[in-house]
């Protein structure tokens, strides 16, 4: 096939610059004082502020707090949803039982549900569970999703040998065994994929963070709401926060920039 | 639980495994209840929870919508549709309603087209080929909340930056945050910005799945480049846009984050001018403390998607049977 002409890079490198540029222009307001700001609108360049400002971001809000607590939350939610997706995978791509498939189906029909318009029972269930400003609030309503489940039935179902399974078997080990030993470790590709992508979902989910954690044991995206409550007027201070909260994700993207462009691909493909 | 979810891959019909017989290995009464329990011992996690945090949520919302219901103070009277009546008859729903429908097509339709263009651009037999990719995707790591306090920044009404080039161009400035389209116009933006690169990779993927011979079929029979595209490749598309479109409808609609985080006061604007309904929503349940009435809301909004959804699914099946057909 032909390489194409400069104006096919043109194009994308403008909408590249145009997807890079509102980051850009966040770190170059956080790095002035607001008062420069004031004086001269539009810098180009980032000053010399950010530290400054990042410092007051932190005695505003409590960000380390926030941070720790995104860790805590996307890091089990991934661990979790990678796990018993890949569980129920294997009983769906690999295992004979009866109703396989329609649960299956079930499964697949649910990822169009918007579940989330059920927060208010929600609420009470976790206000009766005296879960309200905890962390747990947030994590056990996400500790598996449909889609998780769905994704590695498709991985899987072509990815164990069936024989192999059968191998085990003969040899006396137990379903568990079987699929601790042979199961998991084939699943490795699609589940680490899976977990990279509940790991952003779940760092930069706001809604149901903010309605259910108080402003005393938040998320980084609730941090930023609470920020944005407190100094509005002041973009250096709000746009330092948003810089501070994105850095970790960007940070992600360097290293699984890639991975993830090939898992929203191989998504797609796989119809 | 997302606003706006993680796109999963097109729902496809799941390919049965194929019959065998696992489980005779074991001996004895163990081996055989562990190869009939196990199955579903593994699948429960995911029905367990399902049931408890999604679907019980979602029916109660129902029974939450028919009583009089504080947040606080617990369970009142049975009143039945009472609430119903109230959200109908108020002008607070149909000003949310009207407000999520205007900022939902001004993000999902250029969306879809930039997300078509794109990917036709990256479709090109290119050089750096993943750079390129990712640097569409770089948009897709940043938290909407992040992505609005940005973006409210940049269209600030009176020192923001598109205001200013407005003016450089000799255009007057617009009031974004003050205007009831130009606020819709500003959150559109955002949602574009995290979402039209991800977007243009799924449709990227079934692009590159297009058999080629299709093209050097369409050149033979006299159709130019954009011929092609329109005449080959959407039609073939159609699996692909028609489940990009039901996701960003289901997402589209619930958009919280975006219009929540455009200005300090997070109530959708002094006039409520860019109130979506689950800001609607939120401040029912959580401001004014009204359960009752913010069940009623969310069982409206689940209706909606559910009629949007099906409306979608219809046009954009006619849209791209129409365009099949001209070949």
């Amino acid at each position: 096939m032909r390489r194409p002409g400069w104006t096919v890079y043109g194009l994308l490198a403008a909408v590249v610059l145009g997807s890079m540029f509102p980051l850009w222009w966040s770190f170059v307001i956080a790095s002035h004082d607001s008062t420069v700001l004031a004086r001269t609108r539009f810098p180009l360049l980032p000053g010399g502020n950010f530290l400054v400002n990042a410092a007051t971001v932190l005695d505003t809000v409590p960000f380390w707090k926030a941070t720790l607590n995104s860790i805590i939350v996307s890091t089990t939610v991934a661990a979790s949803v990678v796990f018993f997706s890949t569980l129920a995978g294997y009983a769906f791509a690999k295992l004979r039982f009866r109703g396989s498939k329609p649960l299956l189906v079930f499964v697949i029909a649910t990822m169009a549900v918007p579940t989330q318009l059920g927060v208010v029972p929600l609420y009470q269930v976790m206000a009766r569970l005296g879960w309200t400003g905890e962390l747990t609030a947030v994590i056990v309503p996400a500790l598996v999703t449909a889609f998780g489940v769905f994704w590695m039935t498709q991985y899987l179902s072509q990815a164990v040998p069936t024989e192999l399974i059968e191998a085990a078997r003969v040899d006396g080990a137990s379903m568990f065994r079987t699929f601790w030993h042979v199961g998991l470790p084939a699943a490795r590709p699609a589940a680490s994929m899976l977990g990279l992508f509940t790991f952003v979902a779940t760092w930069t989910n706001f809604f149901w963070p903010f309605i259910v954690l108080g402003p005393s044991n938040p998320t980084l995206p609730v941090a930023l709401q609470q920020l944005q409550a407190a100094h509005y007027v002041d973009y250096s201070l709000v746009l330092a926060g948003a810089v501070l909260a994105t850095i970790p994700l960007i940070l992600l993207f360097i290293f699984a920039g890639r991975q993830l462009v090939s898992g929203i691909m191989q998504g797609a493909v796989k119809q | 639980m997302g606003a706006t979810t993680t796109a999963p891959p097109p729902p496809a019909p799941p390919v049965p495994a194929p019959p065998r017989r696992a489980g005779r290995g074991r001996a004895g009464r163990f081996g055989r209840l562990d190869a009939r329990v196990s199955p579903y011992l593994y699948i429960a996690p995911f029905f367990l929870l399902f049931l408890v945090t999604g679907l019980f949520p979602l029916g109660y919302t129902g029974w939450v919508a028919m009583h009089d219901w504080d947040q606080i103070m617990g369970k009142g009277e049975f009143v039945g549709m009472a609430n119903y009546v109230d959200v109908l008859t108020g002008r607070g729903f149909w000003r949310a309603l009207a407000n999520t429908v205007s900022i939902f097509l001004l993000s999902s339709v250029p969306q879809i087209l930039a997300a078509l263009a794109i990917a036709a651009l990256l479709d090109r037999n290119l050089r750096a080929k993943t750079v390129w990719r990712m640097g569409v995707l770089l948009p897709y790591v940043v938290a909407p909340v992040a992505v609005a306090l940005i973006f409210s920044n940049l269209f600030a009404d009176r020192f923001g930056l598109v205001n200013a080039l407005l003016q450089t161009v000799g255009l007057d400035p617009v009031r974004w945050h003050s205007d009831r389209l130009a606020s819709h116009v500003a959150i559109a933006t955002m949602v574009n910005f995290r979402w039209t690169g991800y977007n243009a990779l799924i449709l990227l993927a079934a692009m590159q799945a297009v058999p080629r011979d299709l093209y050097e079929q369409a050149a033979i029979d006299g159709a130019n480049a954009w011929r092609q595209f329109w005449s080959v490749t959407v039609p073939m598309l159609r699996p692909t846009i028609i489940f990009v479109i039901i996701t960003s409808t289901i997402g589209g609609l619930q958009i919280f984050d975006e219009p929540k985080m455009y200005d300090q006061f997070g109530r959708g604007g002094a006039d409520q001018q860019w109130q979506t309904l689950t800001i609607y929503l939120y401040e029912l349940g959580w401001t004014r403390a009204d359960f009752g009435m913010a069940s009623a809301v969310a069982v409206l909004l689940f209706l909606l998607i559910v009629v949007f959804g099906i409306v979608n699914f219809l046009l954009t099946r006619r849209i791209a049977h129409d365009e099949g057909r001209r070949t």
